[in-house]
């Protein structure tokens, strides 16, 4: 009986974010056909489902599109990012220097450069990563410096007593101590990769589904939009989990260590 | 061979002496513990002699060779252990011989065995107990390529039982490798137990007041604690430490 009952609470804790999802959607299901909502305005999910199985064929290939151009501005996003913080936590006169505009621009919206980007490099692809890469850089910026800065004192303070160059202080001390942040910091940068594709869709693109969404908000297709936003959190989502689980493999052991 | 010798050395922090006009040698093989209250300039003589600090005066000598200001040239246990977290035992403990020199994993898998780590190899340091973690410390000290140990009041956070199982462990260990040590303690009873030799410091500024060779037979176990001769050495540095503040 006991078992039992630490069994269902256990069942409880783990599933009870999905337990309130499926409530939400039954509510809003019963007001739907109880208010009778125009579909319109604001589709039940059996509507938004059913547009969703049924499409499936016609937006296949805007999904695909936006995956691949998020993932490719999140690793250019990312990877710049990262060249960027290790030069200047190494050049510590270049960091004084842009450090604090680079917190600074964290204040300003990226996507109001977006309209600048498509004047100078048109509709092609290149403006949609600049723009992706935009959003992804500053996270994956701030998280590694801050990473290389709360590098315990006293470590480095052993490196340097046993002889390690600055080489090897970056490779076996610092760098390795900025995972966790970094890994902070492409969590955040991967979610905006996705409203970066899509935004930047928006603007202008033959197919993805930020066009898909501009087509069926303009078609008063609700339950389209709807698809679009489910599709673009499942992305989000999806790109969370993998980067959480390639943080789980990569720093495994590191749990606990700052107790 | 590593022989260590310290020529006069000073050293103010904002005209503030704290190290004035030291000088002392610590020959090979040679076990050398420096006893002084809190705050006399302990750890200062350790980063000057590990080249993070250079002195205002005076020079190091390792082997008739200038190390000062120099690093790398001592291999040195901090006063907290300083493992790194994301690293296992094994990995860790070869940490001094990657930064300079060869990794040798079937000696270091041996060193941990000796110091009762066996098992521990693929652990991480937080599984550890702040003991087993000190001597994780030492055994990284000892594989590092360097012949001169500089210690750190390497103890002082133990409890006092796991601290005198700590101090016979070292003795055992260092009987069998031999390599020079420089331990800075402020605990008569570890530095009379542990030590060829014992030097005095006063505060600040820190000069060496005493320096005393130690008459007890090696191997030494914890009955030495209780024997009239070491209860009467402790008295005697006792007396000259209070003298000297
Ligand atoms: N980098 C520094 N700048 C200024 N003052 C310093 C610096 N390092 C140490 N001091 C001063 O030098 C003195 C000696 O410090 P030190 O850490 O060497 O003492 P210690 O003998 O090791 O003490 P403890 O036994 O508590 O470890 C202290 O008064 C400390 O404030
Ligand atoms: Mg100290």
């Amino acid at each position: 009986m006991q078992n039992r009952l630490s069994f269902m609470k256990k069942i409880l804790r783990g599933y009870s974010p999905v337990i309130v999802i499926i409530v939400i959607l039954l509510i809003w299901q019963w007001s739907s056909l109880f208010f009778s909502i125009p579909k319109w305005l604001l589709p039940a999910p059996t509507d938004i489902f059913n547009e969703a199985i049924k499409g499936w064929d016609s937006y296949t290939h805007h999904l695909v599109s936006t995956t691949y151009l998020s993932i490719g501005g999140l690793v250019i996003g990312v990877s710049v990012g990262l060249i960027v913080a290790i030069i200047l936590h190494l050049l510590p006169l270049v960091r004084q220097a842009i450090y604090p505009l680079l917190i600074l621009s964290q204040n300003i919206p990226i996507i109001v450069l977006a309209p600048l980007l498509v004047i100078w490099f048109g509709f092609g692809v290149l403006p949609k990563i600049i723009i992706i890469t935009l959003v992804c850089f500053f996270p994956i910026v701030v998280a590694t410096l801050d990473g290389f800065r709360q590098t315990s004192p006293e470590l480095v303070h052993y490196m340097r007593m046993a002889g390690a160059t600055k080489g090897q202080l970056f490779v076996k001390l610092e760098f390795p101590h900025a995972l966790s942040a970094i890994f902070s910091g492409l969590k955040i940068s991967a979610t905006y990769s996705v409203m970066g594709a899509v935004i930047s869709e928006w603007l202008g693109a033959n197919k993805g589904i930020g066009v898909y969404m501009t087509l069926a908000q303009s078609s008063f297709r609700t339950d389209r939009v709807f698809v679009a936003i489910g599709f673009i959190m499942i992305l989000c989502l999806l790109f969370f989990t993998v980067i959480m689980l390639l943080e789980k493999v990569l720093l495994k052991g590191r749990r606990h260590t700052n107790e | 061979m590593s022989e260590l010798v310290a020529k006069n050395i000073s050293k103010s922090f904002n005209d503030k002496k704290i190290l004035d006009h030291l000088s002392f040698t610590v020959k090979d093989g040679e076990f050398v513990s420096i006893l002084g209250p809190s705050g006399s300039g302990k750890s200062t003589l350790f980063h000057l002699i590990g080249g993070m600090l250079q002195p205002d005066d005076g020079t190091f000598l390792l082997d008739q060779e200038e190390i000062t200001g120099k690093r790398g040239a001592i291999s040195y246990t901090p006063q907290s252990p300083s493992l790194l977290p994301w690293r296992t035992i094994l990995k860790n403990v070869v940490l001094g011989s990657e930064i300079s020199g060869q990794v040798d994993y079937s000696k270091a898998r041996n060193m941990l065995k000796k110091a009762g780590l066996e098992g521990y190899e693929h652990a991480y340091p937080y599984q550890l107990s702040g003991g087993m973690r000190q001597r994780v410390a030492f055994v990284r000290a000892l594989l590092s390529p360097q012949d001169f140990i500089c210690l750190d009041e390497p103890f002082s956070a133990l409890d006092e039982f796991t601290r005198l199982e700590m101090q016979q462990w070292l003795l055992s260990i260092w009987e069998e490798n031999k390599k020079s040590i420089l331990f800075v303690t402020h605990n008569i009873e570890e530095a009379l137990y542990l030590s060829d030799r014992i030097l005095v410091l006063s505060k600040k500024p820190a000069t060496i007041v005493e320096e005393y060779t130690l008459p007890f037979d090696r191997p030494r176990d914890q009955n030495l604690f209780l024997t009239d001769e070491f209860l009467k050495w402790k008295r005697m540095i006792y007396q000259v430490l209070q003298g000297s503040f």
